[in-house]
């Protein structure tokens, strides 16, 4: 019966479809650790152990952001929540990292007590509308410095100058800084700035750029080796190693822009409203005590220095 | 104004990259489909038990799925079983897989309204399967089913920008892209709305066209 022999034709070209697909690029690697890769992170949030004590008498008067803090006994803050030891939610809900431990020391020299932080997560598209509109009091959370970005907001700071780097496996020999790529898979950020500077200056062939939404997708393909570096601000690079100590490290071997000789510099500014200088000053004030008294050293340490890579406090760029 | 042409101009570059991806998504994402949904649709109308099973097991569950998912599965499930698809067959075949399944539907309810007797008639004149599916029933059911095809087509125009997410630079990511070149991103999102509706319009004349040429008194 021919009914039949039409069907299994069917069948069989329809199969034959979904395998010719599959076998492509179907180079089946030998499966090793790849299956547990994941497990062996830890999620949990450790704070790097500092505590902050609210400061009882503050004085800082002109400064409208205060008054409002003041009035309401608590703080709204800006901030990340998907970027280990930097800007971070744990399962639990617990926040931890670099840019959230700044975030309470500042909220402790306003007199606040960092319980009585209300965190809010803004999209980094999102920030200078927040801050303009006065939804948070202000922002911490890998905030680069920009003059364009000064037209809307201003910044205290930086707190952090963080410079284009490398993320690879721990084994990994071949790859020692950005003039080793060629031929290597590179993954970022969709359309971030690192990933077109490596685009543009064809550190890599077209093919091997790999990009996803968000790092931790990025990670994940390097843990599995597909992959083999994922690049951006050194900061959330050394957040993910310090996350993962025993299968990642960052390079650390900026990479150098062809123009001026030097490194990209990131300044991470903490984010404020655009008139308040107030409390700019009190922030620069409170950012150069920390810096001078050890606080700064110890949050450090305790959160993105657990990467292995060790850093010390940046000049401050008053204005 | 000035400024809003100044985003594409300045960025042609990226433009014309990320859209051609766009239509090479869909012209092979689009046939593919078109293959394999007319093979299930045959799948699902087969006299063999087996086959319909497959046929409808397959369209249930990838039709409920959504496309976000099966991307997902196929770049970071499947790798952890040892096969690694590139990313760009990877698109390939989550959108050809998706959009099969709407295509079946299609095609079974056009062959759903060809009149049992026609077929009858096909196989009275001692056609095989092949002839009367081939020759008598399809042709009939690719008339009946040109309205709902290119709607099925014009949402996997559409679709093509869930690649963006997993590493396929297509239209769907001009907006990060230019974001980070900090260009205005409402004259991004119209510019890319606007290059959409480019690409849309043709298919929308095609439906036309063949609505028209296939068109029969019945």
């Amino acid at each position: 019966m021919n009914l039949r022999k039409f069907a299994v034709v069917a069948a069989v070209a329809t199969f034959a479809l979904g395998l010719s697909a599959c076998g492509k690029e179907g180079t089946p690697t030998p499966s090793g650790d790849s299956g547990q890769t994941g497990a062996a992170t830890s999620d949990a949030c450790t704070s790097s152990g500092t505590t902050f004590t609210p400061a009882s008498s503050v004085t800082l008067t002109g400064s409208p952001t205060y008054d409002k803090i003041k009035a309401a006994k608590k703080v709204v803050v800006g901030v990340k929540f998907d970027q280990p030891n930097l800007g971070y939610k744990d399962a639990s809900g617990k926040r931890c990292g670099f840019d959230i431990e700044m975030a309470q020391m500042i909220a402790s020299k306003l007199g606040v007590d960092p319980a009585n932080i209300e965190y809010k997560e803004i999209a980094s598209a999102n920030r200078e509308t927040a801050i303009k509109g006065g939804e948070i009091d202000y922002y911490v959370g890998t905030y680069s410095i920009t003059d364009k970005r000064k037209k809307d907001v201003s910044f205290a700071g930086p707190y952090f100058i963080a410079a284009q780097d490398l993320l690879v496996r721990k084994d990994e020999s071949a790859i020692t800084g950005s003039d080793t790529l060629k031929g290597k898979k590179v993954c970022s950020a969709t359309g971030s700035t690192p990933i077109q500077r490596v685009r543009d200056q064809k550190l890599t062939e077209d093919s091997n750029i790999v990009e996803f939404k968000t790092y931790s997708e990025c990670v994940s393909q390097l843990l599995d080796k597909k992959v083999d570096a994922v690049t951006t601000d050194d900061a959330i690079l050394k957040g993910y190693a310090a996350q993962n100590q025993s299968q990642l490290k960052v390079v650390g071997k900026p990479f150098i822009d062809p123009k001026t000789g030097k490194p990209y510099p990131e300044k991470y500014g903490i984010g404020l409203a655009h008139d308040d200088k107030a409390l700019r000053d009190f922030v620069n004030a409170a950012l150069e005590s920390a810096f001078s008294d050890g606080t700064w050293q110890k949050i450090y340490d305790g959160t993105l220095g657990k990467s292995g890579s060790p850093a010390s406090p940046p000049a401050l760029e008053k204005y | 104004m000035g400024e809003f042409f100044h985003t594409l101009t300045d960025n042609s570059d990226i433009f014309v990259r990320a859209f051609k991806t766009t239509i090479e998504l869909f012209l092979i994402g689009a046939i593919g489909a078109l293959i394999l949904g007319t093979l299930l649709g045959a799948m699902r109308v087969s006299p063999i038990p087996v086959l319909r099973a497959v046929g409808t097991t397959y369209v249930q569950l990838i039709r409920n799925t959504p496309l976000t998912l099966v991307f997902a599965l196929l770049v970071f499930a499947v790798p952890k079983l040892g096969v690694n698809l590139d990313y760009f067959t990877s698109a390939y075949v989550a959108l050809i897989a998706y959009t099969g399944a709407f295509v079946c539907e299609a095609v079974r309810s056009g062959i759903n309204t060809v009149p049992a007797g026609q077929g009858e008639a096909a196989r009275a004149l001692g056609m095989t399967f092949n002839q009367v599916l081939g020759s008598i029933v399809l042709p009939q059911a690719f008339r009946a089913i040109v309205p709902p095809l290119m709607s099925i087509f014009i949402a996997l125009m559409k679709n093509t920008t869930i690649a963006a997410g997993f590493s396929v630079l297509e239209a769907g990511a001009l907006q990060p892209y230019l974001s980070e070149r900090s260009q205005n991103q409402t004259y991004v999102l119209l510019w890319i709305t606007l290059f959409f509706l480019l690409l849309i319009v043709p298919l929308i004349g095609l439906q036309r066209v063949l609505e028209r040429r296939w068109k029969v008194a019945r």
